[in-house]
């Protein structure tokens, strides 16, 4: 089978540091934090600024960023409004993860059925709330007419998405693909449920890595990535911000909720990702960990890190996102995978903002403050990016920019 | 509410103001206009069906809304069905 390889043309962000994927990577570079009140809330969002009065009221707040996303992203990649697209849209996909789907239109839905009975509940309910809303609003708003559908594995949907995105892309499937993650989750029924699992921070504070780590903090937000055929962008003289190298995907089977402590499952994701990539742990210049502040997940990746890259592990720069714009769940996976574009473009490791405490056996380099990448091997740098979820979900991204 | 007869300016300005709450300009929504130009759907009509309903007792429902071209046709069916 003849190699096509994944590049990407176009990203854009909105997560608790700001509406845009520059902004976000800045800020998190300076060391600034989105978390308050021990949540991660995309503040500087607001749905009318991208969507008319009527869509905004179709569409749940996991939809809206994701639209927000998809325009600075799709705006790069040379899509332009009321033109048509810039390759043909029977070969342009659209996937767009989420954890939880529309959980804030569920949540209002059933106060009304409980308040007003079954009349009171919106036919826009389901279509609003169902997990695919994302991705069929996106297609719908840019006619893209190739594969479309959501990725549902929990937190690490993010990753699987655009891993799965690459595969289409490499198949033959389509020639690009419009992929993310979104999660607008900051309500009552989810905030309540995370915490009497304890998966949630009761001190409000996000500190992935550090010995006083006690949970998560749940951010909102949507990341989107334009991922296209490398002759396709080269056809069209389209700028290159990156590469999808390699993509590994693997289960627990362990526990719902709870990572293999021994990081198994982990480890042999991040190593069939370095495969599939072609490259050896030597070849890495960065790894941005999934890293949720819990105390199960950052020992066991701190494991399978281990496990997987052997020595390289302790030589690498390890940071977590997690630190600065807390847990964006479904979004997580795709916010990550396009500020560490950013950084491996900039030859920056960004820091895990608040980390300070080495805990017992957890030795690798956390990054505290932010610095510049060492031993950059030849002209890109290459990182990989883990996400882990509940369900026992594991997908790692090896890139390179 | 035998004896009530419901007034039809009345039904309108509740009718458009649930309407001009989906979208389109409240000036725009008139009796000629159609719901297509307001761009309202079939779903956006049920949500408008559940503001008729609360006020008026009539439910929106059955062969009669399918042929719902206007704001003025919602009005009228409104007005038939409540007295």
């Amino acid at each position: 089978m003849s190699e096509r390889r994944v590049v990407v043309t176009g990203i854009g962000a909105v997560t608790p540091l700001g509406v845009g994927a520059r902004i976000s990577y800045d800020r998190w570079l300076a060391g600034e934090s989105g978390l308050e009140d021990g949540e991660g809330r995309a503040d500087d969002f607001d749905p009318t600024d991208f969507l008319s009065k009527k869509d905004a009221r179709r569409t749940d707040r996991f939809t809206q960023v994701t639209i927000a996303a998809a325009k600075e992203a799709l705006e790069q990649a040379g899509f332009e409004d009321d033109e048509d697209p810039p390759v043909n849209p029977e070969r342009v996909g659209c996937i767009i993860a989420t954890g939880i789907g529309g959980i804030l239109t569920l949540e209002k839905n059933a106060n009304l059925l409980r308040d007003k009975g079954a009349k009171g509940v919106s036919a826009l309910a389901v279509p609003m709330l169902m997990p695919n809303a994302a991705a069929g609003n996106l297609a719908m708003r840019y006619g893209l007419l190739g594969p479309s559908h959501s990725v549902a594995s929990a937190c690490a949907a993010g990753a699987d998405a655009i891993g799965t995105a690459m595969r289409l892309i490499q198949a033959g499937d389509a020639d690009m693909v419009v992929v993310g993650g979104a999660e607008a989750a900051l309500g009552t029924l989810a905030q309540a449920a995370f915490d009497n699992m304890h998966a949630i921070s009761p001190t409000g504070i996000s500190r992935p890595f550090d010995a006083r780590r006690d949970g998560f903090i749940m951010g909102e937000g949507a990341g989107v990535l334009v991922l296209e055929e490398s002759e396709s962008a080269e056809a069209r003289d389209q700028e290159v911000l990156g590469e999808m190298l390699g993509f590994g995907a693997t289960s627990d089977a362990h526990h719902i909720t709870a990572p293999d402590p021994s990081g198994d499952g982990a480890t042999r994701a991040i190593k069939r990702a370095l495969e599939d990539a072609g490259m050896t742990p030597d070849d890495l210049d960065y790894v941005n960990a999934h890293g949720t502040s819990t105390q199960l997940n950052d020992r066991s990746e701190t494991e399978a890190l281990m496990r997987a890259l052997g020595d390289r592990a302790k030589q690498l720069p390890v940071s977590s996102t997690k630190s600065v714009i807390g847990h964006m769940l479904g979004a997580a996976g795709a916010v990550e995978a396009i500020l560490t574009l950013i950084a491996l473009k900039e030859r920056m490791a960004p820091p895990t903002v608040g980390w300070e405490e080495r805990d017992e056996g957890m030795d690798l380099d956390y990054v505290p403050e932010a610095r510049p990448l060492e031993d950059v091997n030849g002209d890109s740098a290459v990182a990989i990016s883990n996400g882990f979820g509940f369900g026992g979900h594991n997908a790692v991204l090896c890139l390179r920019a | 509410m035998a004896e009530e007869t419901v007034s039809e300016d009345a039904v309108f300005e509740k009718i458009a103001d649930a309407i001009a709450e989906i979208g389109p300009d409240r000036e725009d929504v008139k009796k000629e206009a159609t719901l297509e130009s307001l761009d309202v759907d079939s779903l956006d009509l049920v949500e408008v069906g559940q503001v008729i309903e609360e006020e008026y007792g009539v439910e929106l429902k059955g062969e009669d809304v399918e042929k719902l071209k206007t704001v003025g046709d919602v009005v009228d069916l409104v007005v038939k069905r409540a007295s």
